[in-house]
């Protein structure tokens, strides 16, 4: 019976906050430090608590199986799925009424909500089978069609049936504050299937998901274990459907382990770490709601999530986006710091003025901001020193640029001699290359200009050393 | 005209046909494979060379015919065999190492749900030892250059312990360590008695490091050993005409049946 109190409709669950102000008055009363800290320390009752735990346990199973929708690619599928439940949803009512039922019935609803979204995974993959259409269009279709469908039949409901139906509204937001104790039972029960499942079957899932021909090969039942991702997101999806609601739940499957993927290049990790962020914005998300009555938690547990993707997108240490750019211009600067020395090796001398270096940075077309930094740099690689004109390269900057100078020529003289198997590499421009030749490749590049009696002479050591 | 299948023959292909979308990309295909060979599979572009080893591997639908390996079925004969894909077929951006693709090969040895033991492992690095790319071994598959994947992929090859050995294009693209890597391991594999198929795209190479040749263009022009088979005439027909009238054909199958 507890789970009629969830079909409230929703006007009255948020009917409380409504008691102060006006329709237009928007603004939440503020919660205090105290009611924040009882709140975050699961002292603020029993109801809250229960919401708490169940989001974050709802959480921390998406988390972990949204890992293997996000490998398997087929994180647009999930959000197909999330939409093709409703018309389930609202179906499964109709009939329980017609049978004479309780059409409220959570385990109805529920029950109708897996066996059309299922319905919609098949019809996606018919399409890609017996079609030519792409799995692109398939989603786009499959998604919205089914949503569609599902949105006449509740307002077929709401218009017909005797027995109010606005509590299948929440199945579209989500009702997260509507968590009862047996729910968030469910939910814990479902993050430990999933848990258990990715230790279990980390192994499977992982061969099947880097490389499924090789798996059917080796002998594995793919479709089996494709079978098995699957069904785990259809069941993380449809205990998320009332909490967060079909619309946002894919989010709670997809954003932990996009964000998690930023900090790892483990597999185990990445399941550890898209467990953790998901419970965390579960744990957040129903926080913030509880202290703001006003806020939908579903979509507060999605922005909590969020920010954690935009924090990690940005800093993430190896791959996140300052750390890239710092690595590019890093990279940037030395290039140029090069270009330099090699104009200096090429012109014969050890001096560098103040003209030479502006006509380097218009041949090169630097930012205004490099030139300083580019000067800078080679000072404090010791490759030139400080001179009364501007620059002055000492022997090893001198070195430096007659190897810059020498890999130029090498590369350009393979580009030209073997353009026939080249075009593999040109994508490497010619200015750039030059500087990250390694010595092996540099032996080889020799090697096989020698083999066309082309040589490229070293650098001479009288010149080099000025 | 069903030639003899003994099961000394490691691939036995009867009357092949495999279609994609209806359209027939290779026409009656028979082949017996000698055993302990280097083979190559040759042919022009969309001569349906991959498309044979898929169809052997049960990857790509079979419209007809038979396969057997050894006189028996693939599901029998699944253990003996091993395989290289196609580099690109996969995301190399995929949150493991090179070791952790390596002991992919040994997944079968391992069983379900159990996890890679430390002696699995140990042969996995065997294998990369094998490719020279022990020192690799921890390195994330995305931060290793092209040549790197290929023997990655051709260590979790070794690491299946097969008999019989299908390579998809692992010479494509790569530098000239990972060519000498892959030819040192071809040689030790027949050494080993084994038989290795390989879909080549360099003719040149072809007598140096392979015995026997397929030449193939949607149906098997010519096959067998290198000294025989490989000649100008036979290169002329798999290469020159295009065999029109074969791709005509199809084209017109896949209208009709499209239509129908």
């Amino acid at each position: 019976m507890e789970f009629l109190s969830f079909f409230i409709p929703t006007i009255a669950a948020n009917g409380h906050s409504h008691g102060g102000g006006s329709l237009t008055d928007v603004s939440d009363e503020w919660p205090t430090w105290s009611e924040i800290f009882e709140t975050m320390a699961l002292r603020a009752g029993h109801n809250t608590n229960t919401v708490i735990l169940g989001t974050v346990m709802l959480g921390i199973a998406a988390g972990v199986v949204g890992v293997f929708a996000l490998l398997r690619k087929r994180s647009l599928m999930t959000d197909a799925l999330s939409h093709a439940t409703l018309p389930g949803i609202a179906l499964a009512f109709l009939v329980a009424a017609a049978l004479g039922a309780e059409g409220r019935s959570l385990p109805v609803l529920l029950v109708g909500a897996t066996l059309s979204g299922a319905l919609g995974v098949v019809c996606i993959q018919a399409i890609i089978r017996f079609t030519r259409l792409r799995e692109d269009a398939a989603i786009g279709i499959v998604l919205s069609v089914f949503f569609g469908a599902g949105i006449v039949g509740l307002s077929y409901i709401q218009a017909n049936a005797a027995s109010g139906a606005a509590g299948l509204n929440k199945f579209i937001y989500g009702q997260t504050a509507a968590m009862g104790r047996g729910d968030a039972i469910l939910m814990a029960c479902i993050a430990a299937l999933a848990v258990v499942a990715a230790l279990v079957l980390l192994k499977e899932f992982a061969i099947v998901c880097f490389n499924d021909a090789f798996a059917k090969v080796d002998g594995w039942p793919v479709s089996l274990i494709d079978l098995a991702m699957m069904s785990l997101v259809v069941v993380v999806t449809v205990a998320g459907l009332q909490a967060v609601g079909l619309i946002l739940v894919v989010a709670m499957l997809i954003i932990p382990s996009v964000a998690a993927r930023f900090w790892t290049d483990r597999l185990w990790l990445l399941v550890v770490l898209a467990a953790l962020i998901g419970g965390a914005s579960g744990y957040f998300g129903s926080v913030v709601s509880a202290l703001l009555p006003r806020k939908p938690a579903g979509a507060v547990i999605v922005l909590t999530a969020g920010a954690i993707f935009a924090i990690s997108l940005v800093f993430a240490p190896q791959r996140g986006a300052l750390a890239s750019l710092v690595r590019r211009v890093r990279l940037r600067i030395r290039f140029a710091g090069e270009h330099l020395l090699e104009f200096a090796y090429e012109r014969g001398g050890a001096e560098l003025s103040e003209a030479d270096i502006t006509s380097v940075a218009r041949l090169r077309a630097w930012p205004f901001w490099m030139r300083p930094i580019v000067v800078r740099s080679i000072l404090r690689r010791g490759q030139a020193v400080r001179s009364a004109n501007a620059l002055l390269l000492t022997d090893e900057g001198l070195e430096r640029g007659a190897r810059i100078s020498r890999n130029h020529k090498l590369w350009e003289q393979y580009l030209t001699s073997y353009a026939d198997i080249a075009p593999s590499h040109v994508d490497w421009s010619v200015d750039q290359v030059e500087h990250v030749l390694s010595d092996e490749l540099i032996a080889e590049l020799e090697a096989q200009l020698a083999a066309r009696g082309i040589v490229v002479p070293a650098p001479t050591g009288e010149r080099a050393a000025r | 005209m069903r030639p003899e299948h003994s099961a000394d023959s490691p691939l036995s292909i009867h009357a092949m046909t495999v279609a994609y979308h209806r359209k027939p990309v290779l026409w009656d295909v028979d082949y017996d494979a000698k055993p302990n060979r280097l083979i190559a599979i040759v042919g022009p572009n969309g001569a349906g060379k991959s498309t044979m080893i898929k169809a052997c591997l049960g990857l790509a639908p079979r419209a007809s015919g038979q396969v057997e390996f050894w006189g028996e079925s693939y599901r029998r004969a699944r253990s003996r065999i091993g395989y290289v894909p196609q580099r690109e077929s996969v995301d190399w951006d995929f949150p493991v190492s090179a070791l952790d693709v390596v002991c992919m090969g040994r997944y079968r040895r391992i069983g379900w749900c159990r996890p890679v033991s430390r002696s699995h492992k140990e042969a996995g690095l065997e294998c990369l030892e094998r490719v020279g790319m022990r020192s690799l071994a921890g390195r994330q598959i995305s931060q290793l250059s092209g040549g790197q994947q290929q023997r990655v992929f051709l260590a979790r090859a070794l690491a299946q312990e097969a008999d019989l050995y299908f390579m998809d294009e692992p010479f494509a693209g790569v530098d000239a360590a990972t060519e000498r890597a892959i030819v040192d391991v071809l040689r030790e594999l027949k050494s080993q008695g084994k038989t290795v198929i390989v879909v080549h795209h360099d003719l040149q190479t072809v007598p140096e490091y392979f015995d026997e040749v397929i030449l193939l263009n949607m149906r098997v022009v010519a096959s067998g050993s290198v000294n025989e088979v490989f000649t100008e005439e036979n290169l002329h027909k798999t290469y020159g005409g295009r065999l029109t009238l074969l791709s005509e054909a199809a084209e017109a199958i896949a209208r009709a049946a499209g239509g129908a």
